[in-house]
């Protein structure tokens, strides 16, 4: 119950960013479910098994991205549109908000603390990104070089 | 000879506007880049060179002729991903051959003046349900989703009248996240709300350079190490801008 909960709030932020950003109204429901699985990885890995929200992340982003290649084929759109709503319920908008309100009430060791990890977060978070693409970008290279190999032989 | 100047004169002009209404629109420096110089070897020009950071593009060309550089500044950025997808269909059309460089200039032009998909109300509301759903994410509860719903429709709605009277971003920011701050205050004050501090982080959410960091340490790691540091700078301004409006409101309405 709480995780249909927690799923169906997640479809609706990330669909709701969708509008802020300005994407077209067919990226609306892709969008939204790319939040939403990132989101039900994140809320698993952190919350059931107990892992960390840096590790949490990496893992989650990773699969945004490789979400993301395919509904961009899908709705012909730049995959930015989809990584842009799946990232939105893990980036740490919160927790940077938190170490500067820490910041500006002088209490320097819980700001610097929630910082640190802000930044550990979204280090995670572009670090999954980058990785897929790159994973993406060498499957795509040798279907390439096959593609070239056999013309050349015919 | 002439004629051949102005061409790449046209061709350069084309490839600039369609890298600045991606730049403003909030594409990826890698995109606009590899944009700009997709263009420009559609039309013949083999080599070309783009430097882009998020506060100006330096574009230039080479060729028999002595190389050409030009350079565009830009002022305002915000989100707008509609127009990165129009010209990215734009480029992809352009690298099938199916437009002419006057026919790529009215196209790109007509997105620059492109009106937003959908109005401003209903991004308010949008903003107002995201900062609500957050609340529920974070952990809140249900009985405060109202007020975290009214605080953020108000944060946006802050953001964007404010944009308009002052078109400075880090005051908008400051002054919104003010207003923010008030609503979530009072709506706790007069028993409307219970979690303060849930509501006011749910209700910044559609604030918070949370995307702007990812972004920076993604241009970082693909070693546009100036945009990447520049953004991250920006995301670090309005962090600051939205935390010190709220702790202003904090230290003089609770502690």
């Amino acid at each position: 119950m709480e995780l249909l909960e927690q799923l169906a709030m997640s479809f609706i932020a990330s669909a709701a960013f969708v509008v802020i950003f300005n994407a077209q109204k067919s990226t609306l429901f892709p969008g939204g479910i790319t939040g939403m699985i990132s989101w039900f990885i994140y809320f698993m890995i952190v919350n059931r098994a107990g892992y960390d929200p840096v590790a949490a992340s990496l893992v989650a982003s990773f699969f945004v991205a490789i979400i993301s290649q395919l509904f961009s084929r899908v709705y012909k759109t730049p995959v930015i549109v989809f990584i842009i709503a799946g990232i939105i319920p893990l980036v740490p908008g919160g927790l940077a908000y938190d170490a500067m309100r820490n910041f500006v009430e002088n209490d320097y060791n819980t700001g610097l603390a929630l910082a640190t990890k802000t930044l550990l977060i979204s280090g995670a978070i572009a670090f999954g990104l980058v990785f897929s693409e790159v994973i993406n970008q060498m499957i795509r290279k040798s279907k390439l070089t096959l593609k070239g190999n056999q013309e050349t032989k015919q | 000879m002439d004629k051949e100047k102005i061409s790449t004169y046209e061709i350069m002009e084309i490839c600039l506007l369609a890298g600045k209404i991606m730049l403003q629109s909030g594409a990826e420096t890698y995109r606009v880049e590899d944009t700009m110089m997709r263009i420009a070897a559609s039309f013949g020009i083999k080599e070309s060179h783009s430097y882009v950071t998020p506060t100006g593009i330096i574009f230039s060309v080479e060729g028999n002729q002595p190389v050409k550089t030009r350079l565009i500044r830009i002022t305002d950025r915000t989100t707008d991903l509609q127009k990165v997808a129009e010209v990215n269909s734009i480029s992809r059309d352009i690298s099938s051959g199916k437009l002419s460089v006057a026919e790529v200039y009215d196209a790109l032009k007509k997105v620059e003046a492109s009106k937003s998909t959908y109005p401003t109300i209903i991004k308010i509301l949008a903003a107002g349900l995201a900062s609500g759903c957050f609340l529920i994410l974070f952990r809140g509860i249900w009985s405060d989703f109202l007020p975290a719903f009214t605080a953020g429709a108000t944060g946006l709605a802050g953001v964007i009248f404010f944009q308009r009277l002052v078109p400075i971003k880090f005051f908008a920011e400051l002054a919104s996240s003010v207003l923010i701050g008030l609503v979530a205050v009072f709506s706790v004050k007069i028993g409307w709300g219970t979690q303060l501090d849930k509501i006011i982080i749910g209700s910044v959410m559609p604030l918070v350079p949370g995307l702007l960091l990812t972004n920076a340490v993604r241009d970082l790691m693909a070693g546009h190490l100036i945009a990447g540091m520049s953004k991250g700078v920006e995301a670090m301004l309005t962090a600051f801008a939205i935390g010190s409006g709220i702790a202003v409101v904090i230290a003089l309405l609770v502690a």
